[in-house]
């Protein structure tokens, strides 16, 4: 048997605040052991909240680098202030000294610094934790250090850590958290998956940034699927939203009404699955819908 | 009082749609009535604000990031640019030298280490910025190319327009992106004041926490605006006392706002309540500086 047979849902949305985490959350739920779950919003991770992993394994995740200068070597020749494209080794108080936040790790300066004062040091931007959640399953996690830097690197190595483990584990699906916006996070998360599955709600705001990453999602060439929350805050816009998916093939796949229930679970901790029968029935539905999607594709090709 | 400098006041959030359009486009517009002001749109990668205000185009801006280009009949194939690449963007590879523009960060060190200038700089669009005036109200708003995927660039390019070319606009709002990592410590850099917008569950709140650890870290003052008031529970009041923070103003959750806003539309001049909760925060701005 193969063992490279998993599928991969990755759930974007553009916007943010659609729902996002609360539609994944509830998918690990229903797929349960089945799934290696890995959330990929890094920058603002939230799953932990729904699904209570338990923080099993803790690593440290080194990205990029850093200049560090020697204060003792430096002759404040002023070279390295000179060629830095990002302003980031201002010159204070008679010192040059490498302003971290500005720093984007190049390196030009310590090949130019004519004493050597200058070195590049490996920059810590996080930690990475794999976890056993309340549904059984594995989770890959992580938290970005606080105004860190490439998180599109630690997306993609959330998601590498996920795939190792399905396969290894044998697991059919692995299910990823994206994040909102259509940059490199977005990008890093894409990579190796089967089905993009997308959460708006009816308002301009949101179509807008649909259309957007629904443009980087067509250009992988990605089958995508589409959920509209909170349908009936707006109907217009829910119709403009299925015509637009109607356009470009996308699966209309439901629509949720607006239900406080999203809000309330959350503060116990909880997927609207666990609380709301009817919810439970619909993400059901959507999750053998998505199944049914993935296996007519593969006989397709 | 004699303004020499323009108040910047960063409109910011950790988590996603908590509010920050709708709060920057309206408050923006509220101040626009009475003085001229500038509003920035900043969420480079989805920017909304340009749905909302409806004026004179005025000019689009091609933004580019210089990006070296491999002029093949200069180069000896030393393998000097490659080796100081830290970003993996300049590879050789047998005989030709490839550039990944995408993992590029203009640091110029391939391009001025050169010993024989085969890797000139050449301009590549990133995005476009566009400039709006409604009345008193001017809107800049950039915007990254579908396929680009670094925003920092663009970031700091618009920060330089409006340095260099809106200085007289007393009154400033930039809308930025949702996270807590670099492009918003970039488009928070420049601000006087930071208002953080969230909304009162806890994913709202476990966002909060992080943005104002990153907010603290550039070391400006802030306060949080607490949005769609009344749908969650008080754990982000608590919060915020225990953490010092000043609640600017309370915008109670109200599906007309919603449904204003789902439309597109300004909602200040139709809803008393948001109106007033803006005039609220005005007024904790002014105190809290």
């Amino acid at each position: 048997m193969p063992s490279d047979i998993h599928k991969e849902i990755v759930v974007l949305s553009g916007k943010g605040g659609t729902g996002k985490t609360s539609v994944t959350a509830s998918l690990a739920v229903i797929a349960g052991n089945s799934a290696v779950v890995a959330d990929c919003d890094v920058d603002a991770a939230n799953m932990h909240l729904l699904l209570q992993p338990d923080f099993g394994q803790t690593v440290e995740f080194y990205s990029g680098q850093l200049a560090e200068l020697d204060q003792e070597l430096c002759t404040r020749c002023g070279i390295c202030a000179d060629i830095c494209r990002f302003n980031a080794i201002p010159f204070h108080e008679d010192q040059y000294r490498i302003s971290s936040l500005d720093c984007e790790g190049c390196g030009y300066c310590a090949q130019v610094c004519p004493t050597g004062a200058i070195t590049m040091k490996e920059r810590r931007s996080g930690n990475l934790y794999t976890s056993r959640t309340k549904a059984g399953s594995t989770m890959v996690h992580a938290r970005l250090d606080i105004a860190a830097e490439n998180s599109g690197k630690l997306v993609a190595r959330v998601k590498n850590d996920a795939k190792a483990i399905a396969k290894s584990e044998n697991k059919q699906f692995i299910i990823v958290d994206g994040s909102p916006g259509i940059g490199c996070p977005v990008v890093s998360s894409l990579a190796g998956a089967c089905y993009v599955l997308l959460v708006t709600e009816p308002t301009m705001s949101a179509l807008h940034d649909l259309k957007r990453v629904y443009a980087v999602i067509k250009r992988f060439r990605i089958p995508a699927g589409c959920l509209i929350n909170k349908y009936d805050l707006n109907e217009e816009k829910s119709a403009e939203i299925r015509q637009f998916l109607k356009e470009e093939q996308i699966d209309h796949l439901a629509d949720i009404p607006f239900d406080p229930i999203f809000s309330s679970a959350m503060i116990e901790q909880k997927t609207i699955v666990e609380v709301s029968l009817p919810l439970k029935h619909l993400m059901e539905e959507i999750w053998d819908r998505i199944n049914t999607r993935l296996n007519t594709k593969k006989e397709a090709i | 009082m004699i303004i020499d400098k323009p108040l910047k006041i960063a409109i910011a959030s950790g988590k996603g749609g908590t509010g920050k359009t709708l709060l920057s486009t309206n408050l923006a517009s509220l101040l626009s009535v009475e003085r001229k002001t500038l509003l920035v749109d900043l969420d480079v990668e989805e920017p909304n604000d340009l749905l909302f205000i409806h004026g004179k185009t005025e000019t689009v801006i091609a933004q580019y990031k210089m990006i070296p280009e491999w002029d093949e009949s200069k180069c000896t194939l030393c393998g000097i640019c490659s080796n100081v690449c830290n970003y993996h963007a300049v590879v050789q590879l047998g005989t030709y030298i490839a550039v990944f523009k995408e993992l590029c960060h203009s640091c110029y060190a391939c391009s001025e280490l050169c010993p024989t200038q085969a890797l000139p700089m050449e301009k590549h669009q990133m995005g476009e910025t566009t400039i709006v005036t409604s009345g008193h109200l001017t809107l800049i708003e950039s915007r990254l190319a579908v396929g680009e995927e670094q925003t920092v660039p663009l970031i700091h390019k618009t920060h330089d327009l409006v340095n260099q070319q809106y200085r007289d606009i007393p009154v400033q709002i930039f809308d930025c992106p949702p996270g807590t990592s670099c492009p918003v410590v970039a488009a928070a850099k420049e601000a006087d004041f930071v208002v953080l917008v969230s909304e009162p569950t806890p994913f709202g709140l476990n966002d909060l926490r992080l943005a104002v650890e990153t907010i603290r870290k550039i070391e400006k003052p802030m306060g949080v605006v607490i949005n769609r008031y009344g749908i969650g529970d008080d754990a982000m009041e608590r919060y915020c006392e225990g953490a010092q923070l000043p609640v600017l103003a309370k915008i109670p959750f109200d599906k007309q706002i919603a449904e204003h806003y789902s439309n597109g539309q300004m909602v200040y001049d139709k809803h008393k309540g948001l109106r007033s909760s803006l005039q609220q925060l005005i007024a904790a701005i002014h105190h809290a500086l």
